[in-house]
């Protein structure tokens, strides 16, 4: 057993309101410079919708991810053969148009215009050339359904279903959609790091945080297609690959990534995962429908004493296993299997797990409205407006077993609690709804706790990361380190004109 | 003089820059030791020009080396005509496609207001000394033919006398113009290469073909369990 420590994430798509302020967060950090203004590490995007970049689950233009290959798994986009021939001109690498062109706005033309009839206008102009644009795409250019005819219905997820079944998903009276957050998921099995020509790409040992070197980046660009959730970018001016950090100089200090400590609905939750490295052949060559099982057995229990022992053999720390034991990561993905990993299908085994939405679950009930009585009060998940097929495609890489599960689950946690709260539902009636969702009285409150209520410290268990004990195992003089921040470089990363 | 300062000095000028500043930049400034990619900003045309330039750049450069390296094994294969005939037109296929892929990057470059505001003079630097080595090269190629039989016993010479420490001068003011354009230019080249986005060619990612899929790199010394009986 290869016990490793890995920092995982949970998004509750249930509680995410779609108010980008954790990607405006991000951009403030990390990405507001020149080459990264198109860069959003983290970004929130509408579902049903063709996302950022457009359409990037098409994999059949992106190539994105891993596919089986007999005993093992191959990258799609590139291995050592193919690699040789598109190393001079890589054909699945998207270009900035599938993202957007940035822009600003000459704004200090409405100071310095001359006087004349008309009021000044500030001009859209591109920050790749500074010439006047039309601006005609952005990082969420089709949030809240906007544009829908052409982005909303070119989902790619839409594929599970029938013509008739999208329809309906579209007609003015009915349409539902939910927002879905992404940053890079941290994945286990990466294949931006297996693409990498340079090995500039890497997976931190004691967090499994996936960082890129930008002194040993020579801009291939295979981990900008490799990814299959388009989460390595390019800066076109650096001419250096970047992706998301988990923000970890704060994490090192004991802070919350940015965008988890911005998040407005609390929706983001954060805790160690302990796994095992010699499983993750096994998680990752199996059948589509296996796959979010299969990784759940790759992870494992941090109160198994047999793991503990592991564990500390591999010299994980007491105080990272007391993390991993009261990880709000491990409560959703292990113990209550509400959270499931985002297009699982790809095999990179993405340590970022979503709670699916159960609220546009709204029953849709013959043409004239809906079912207001007791027993349907909170819909079916079955007669869902957004189909179980849809949520499958995104979270259950085509099974709708799992999906299935954590919505029953959470519709009937919200039963019991409607139970308690409204009184307009029987305590049995609830207490049926938990037997037949597997969960009972105990564990729904304290789903509801860490859903509803928990505090900063109960959504965020940071393990202390011993940046100090790192210092000292550099062969130099820790004094030497005192007052550095220990991330970057000295040198500007001017590098175009 | 100026012969000398041609044939005798510039070329170790070139070959110093060449290895030096390299290492230096290598060591000093690893951030800049790449290519800047512009395939972002622009990628259907940038096919057309990269894949055949790279091809026919690689091609030239492997024939030259091999010429250098062992001449007599060149002249040996030369001593039939057909297959003098077969090195050749490999040679001058290989020209054609860099000169044709490099003219269509520099089309493209030139035709494109996102690439050229992504432009710096080492850029420009680069396309010059390219173009006037290949160009001086198939000026050869086409005026002094069967270049494959006559370079490795009259150029050959001289690139070992100039690494011999002993430049022999005189067999290249011997050359013809176009020869001796060619060598000129070529060190040229090989003098800014170190200095330009070229240094790529000095990271290709060789290693990535025996390496393992997955990198993970420990922070602190990570224990090995302990072996029980």
């Amino acid at each position: 057993m290869d016990v490793r420590s890995q920092v995982a994430m949970v998004f509750h798509l249930d509680k995410c309101i779609g108010c980008h302020t954790c990607s405006i967060a991000c951009k403030n950090v990390w990405t507001d410079r020149k080459g990264a203004e198109y860069m959003w590490w983290n970004n929130v995007e509408t579902k049903p919708g063709t996302g950022y970049p457009t359409r990037w689950e098409d994999q059949q233009q992106y190539k994105g991810g891993w596919e089986r290959d007999g005993k093992l798994i191959k990258l799609r986009a590139v291995d050592k053969v193919r690699g040789a021939v598109t190393v001079f001109h890589n054909p699945a690498l998207p270009t900035i148009d599938d993202y957007y062109e940035p822009f600003t706005y000459t704004y200090e033309e409405l100071f310095t215009a001359a006087e004349g009839a008309d009021q000044p206008v500030a001009k859209p102009i591109s920050m790749i050339t500074g010439k006047p644009m039309n601006i005609e795409a952005g990082p969420n250019w089709d949030d809240d359904l906007g544009g829908s005819p052409v982005y909303a219905a070119n989902d790619p997820n839409l594929e599970a279903l029938t013509p008739e079944e999208r329809q309906q998903m579209f007609d003015v009276e009915k349409l539902v959609f939910f927002y879905v957050p992404r940053i890079c998921n941290h994945c286990a099995n990466p294949s931006c790091v297996a693409s990498c020509p340079s090995g500039a790409l890497y997976k931190r040992g004691e967090d499994g945080i996936v960082l890129l070197n930008q002194e040993r980046c020579r801009a291939w660009r295979f981990c900008v297609s490799a990814c299959p959730y388009k989460k390595t970018y390019f800066n076109w001016s650096t001419g250096k690959s970047e992706k998301c950090i988990l923000c970890y100089p704060r994490l090192e200090s004991g802070q919350a990534p940015a965008c988890f400590h911005s998040c407005v609905g609390r929706i983001r939750y954060l805790g160690i995962l302990l796994y095992d490295a010699d499983k993750i052949l096994d998680a990752v060559n199996v059948p589509d429908s296996e796959l979010v099982d299969a990784q759940r057995r790759m992870i494992l229990d941090p109160f198994d004493p047999e793991v503990i022992a592991a564990a500390k053999e591999r010299g994980i720390g007491d105080d990272v296993i007391s993390a991993a034991q009261r990880s709000p990561v491990y409560k959703f993905v292990m113990e209550w299997k509400l959270a499931l990993p985002l297009h699982a299908e790809h095999r990179t085994l993405p340590m970022l797990f979503y709670v699916p939405p159960m609220l546009p679950v709204q029953a849709k009930v013959g043409d004239y409205g809906y079912d207001t009585s007791v027993e349907g009060f909170l819909g079916s998940i079955d007669q869902a407006r957004l189909p179980l097929k849809y949520m499958a495609k995104l979270f259950g890489a085509g099974n709708e077993a799992p999906v299935r599960y954590a919505l029953r689950k959470q519709l009937a946690v919200r039963h019991h609690r409607r139970a308690l709260q409204a009184c307009d539902i029987t305590p049995e009636q609830a207490q049926a709804l938990l037997t037949e969702a597997d969960c009972d009285v105990e564990q729904a409150d304290a789903i509801h706790r860490l859903t509803a209520i928990a505090a900063f410290e109960d959504r965020f268990v940071i393990p202390p990361m011993h940046r100090e004990e790192a210092i000292e195992l550099l062969d130099e003089d820790t004094l030497a380190a005192k007052g550095s921040t220990g991330i970057g470089f000295r040198e500007g990363p001017a590098r175009g004109p | 003089m100026l012969n000398l300062m041609l044939y005798g000095v510039l070329p170790y000028l070139a070959i110093g820059s060449f290895f030096c500043v390299s290492v230096v930049r290598y060591l000093k400034m690893p951030f800049t030791f790449s290519s800047l990619s512009t395939q972002f900003l622009e990628s259907k045309q940038l096919f057309w020009g990269s894949v055949p330039f790279h091809i026919g750049i690689l091609t030239l450069f492997a024939g030259h080396l091999v010429g250098f390296m062992f001449p007599r094994a060149v002249m040996a294969w030369n001593g039939m005509p057909v297959r003098l005939l077969i090195l050749e037109t490999t040679a001058m296929i290989a020209a054609f496609l860099a000169l044709v892929g490099l003219t269509a990057l520099i089309v493209r470059r030139a035709g494109s207001a996102r690439l050229r505001a992504n432009t710096t003079v080492m850029d420009v630097l680069v396309y010059v000394t390219l173009l006037m080595a290949i160009g001086t090269g198939l000026w050869v190629a086409l005026a002094m033919r069967w270049g494959s039989a006559w370079y490795t016993h009259t150029l050959v010479p001289y690139l070992w006398s100039v690494f011999k420490l002993n430049p022999d001068v005189q067999l290249m003011v011997d050359m013809k113009l176009p020869a001796q354009l060619h060598v000129i230019s070529a060190f040229l080249l090989i003098g800014v290469f170190s200095f330009t986005r070229l240094v790529h060619a000095f990271v290709a990612p060789l290693p990535y073909l025996w390496r393992p899929p997955q990198q993970v790199i420990w922070n602190r010394a990570r224990r090995q369990p302990q072996a029980h009986d």
